[in-house]
């Protein structure tokens, strides 16, 4: 379980997120929803201490991550997989696994087993530079990535970004399936709203650095004003 | 056959290939420091070079040879971990000139202070094996251009190379190593500590140019002086650049290549000053061919 208490991050003089708090539960996917610039990629960037924030707490079970490196957040289960994947394309497939897997609660062995089953396609491809893969494998890939680890939390920035929408379908229910089968604390952080909510228990709607909802997917899902303003769905 | 062995063409080749593997040595250790930081380390030579003086200033209170030389490969591995810690690691991040500036810097630093500890005379360094080449023929005295030392030369080259690339390709640090220099950031989120990665890279590449610069000491006529890896290290550079600065193979190989040449050059046109013009005519040519170098793989990318 991760709670984010009254979390600030500045730019120089703009802040980027202001005051965020919420919750996200193991065992569900916590949706962030929001326009371009309301600062999601910034929140799962502070989170894993790739950024550092001005004031606030992240508390992740019990452990504050707050002023820890990005290296022993991710030791501490933290899996993270950025925005455009951040596939190591000069690696193939298995070094791409075998580094995920190096700093990890799993054996290489058995954490590859796990992800061969779980993604198919990756044990075909498994000699080959992850740079020939195309995008929708290139996310299973990171996906895989950061699921050999055994993390406890998943942090997850746009992975439906220029994936085919039946490809993106795909992808959000094995990430629902993850979550509830690992008891997994699922953060996803997503552009494309509708399909975020389809899978998520919670939502945080972010606006220009603020929480301008944080409640129910169901119920952000169906509130007009969160639509029209902030998300930007028509009717 | 005797008479083929001791040709003058044959034994332009293995005089070249023993110069050779000495440059590749330093070709090597450029390319470790490129792929860890992306930094083109001028200073890579004199690094070596001091490196060497310190542990073979040992000589003086009647250490061994192979004592010292131990200690001078030593003495490479820390020189390069604190020179990454106080020196390179401020140059993360700022524009390519910096570290350009800062190693030029570094290197006339280095001389004058090795210059001013040990003198420009230059410190003998024994041979560790004979340097008499092996007759071929007891009767008319035939000999190939090959001695114990130069074998020697190129068996430490080898055995440096093997290490590296099997570190690099086979190992879990390897994997590391090559996942912080190609993708730092992506790297942290799994758990790597990068920037002990890029220190290790900069340790891993004094302590090959200890190597050489040891090799090279004993080689070189006036012994040890603050700028024996000079001309090494120029032609090094340039095989660097011309093998593809990420391949530790093509390093050695195109270090091999040109040391190969060096010496048909300075026998047959009887004038070393031609070794630097043709080094560089290749290094143009290669530039315009192929720009990432000869033996640099490049990944193909589905768009």
């Amino acid at each position: 379980m991760i709670r984010v208490k009254g979390l600030t991050v500045s730019y120089g003089a703009v802040q980027a997120l202001r005051d965020v708090s919420f919750e996200a539960a193991s065992g569900s996917v916590t949706a962030v929803i929001g326009a371009n610039g309301a600062g999601k990629t910034t929140l799962l960037r502070t989170i894993s201490a790739l950024v550092h924030s001005t004031s606030g707490e992240i508390d992740l079970d019990g452990t504050q991550l707050v002023g820890k490196t990005t290296e022993s957040i991710a030791r501490l289960g933290v899996g993270h997989v950025p925005e455009g994947r951040g596939v190591i394309e000069e690696f193939t497939v298995e070094e791409n696994l075998r580094l995920g897997a190096l700093h990890g609660n799993e054996s290489f062995s058995a954490g590859l087993a796990d992800q061969f089953e779980l993604f198919p396609v990756l044990a075909e491809r498994r000699k080959q530079h992850a740079g020939t893969l195309s995008g929708g494998e290139r996310q299973m890939l990171a996906m895989a990535r950061a699921l050999i680890a055994r993390p406890s939390v998943l942090l997850l920035d746009e992975p439906s970004l220029g994936l085919a929408p039946l490809v993106t379908a795909e992808l959000m229910k094995t990430i629902k399936e993850l979550c509830v089968s690992r008891q997994l604390t699922v953060i996803l952080v997503e552009q494309n709203a509708v399909s975020a909510l389809r899978v998520s228990e919670h939502a945080v709607v972010l606006h220009v650095g603020r929480v301008a909802a944080y409640d129910r997917a169901e119920v952000v899902a169906n509130d007009e004003n969160l639509r029209h303003y902030y998300l930007g769905m028509a009717e | 056959m005797d008479g083929f062995l001791a040709s003058r063409a044959v034994s332009d080749l293995l005089v070249g290939l023993h110069f050779g593997v000495v440059i590749g040595l330093v070709a090597l250790s450029l390319v470790l420091i490129w792929r860890a930081t992306h930094i083109l380390n001028f200073a890579q030579g004199a690094m070596a070079a001091f490196s060497a003086y310190l542990g073979m200033s040992l000589l003086s209170y009647n250490v061994g040879y192979w004592w010292c030389a131990i200690a001078s490969v030593f003495a490479g591995l820390v020189f390069g971990g604190i020179t990454e810690r106080v020196l390179i690691r401020r140059l993360y991040g700022k524009p390519e000139i910096n570290p350009i500036v800062v190693m030029v810097g570094f290197l006339a630093l280095l001389e004058a202070i090795a210059t001013a500890v040990w003198g420009a005379s230059g410190r003998a360094v024994p041979l560790p094996f004979s340097f008499v080449d092996w007759q071929l023929n007891s009767q008319t005295g035939q000999t190939i251009a090959i001695s114990p030392e130069g074998v020697y030369q190129i068996v430490a080259a080898l055995v440096v190379t093997i290490l590296i690339v099997v570190l690099f390709r086979y190992t879990n640090l390897g994997l590391q190593l090559r996942a912080a220099a190609v993708a730092p950031e992506v790297s942290r989120l799994l758990g790597v500590r990068v920037s002990r990665m890029l220190t290790l890279g900069w340790i891993l590449s004094s302590g090959v140019g200890a190597v050489a610069a040891v090799i090279v000491a004993s080689n070189f006529g006036p012994g040890l002086t603050p700028t024996v890896m000079d001309a090494p290290f120029a032609i090094a550079f340039i095989a660097a650049a011309v093998g593809g600065l990420e391949s530790p193979w093509g390093a050695l190989l195109a270090g091999v290549a040109f040391g190969i040449m060096q010496q048909f050059v300075t026998d047959y046109l009887n004038n070393s000053d031609y070794v630097f013009l043709i080094a560089l005519g290749v290094l143009v040519v290669v530039l315009m061919i192929r720009p990432q170098g000869v033996f640099s793989k490049s990944v193909s990318r589905r768009v």
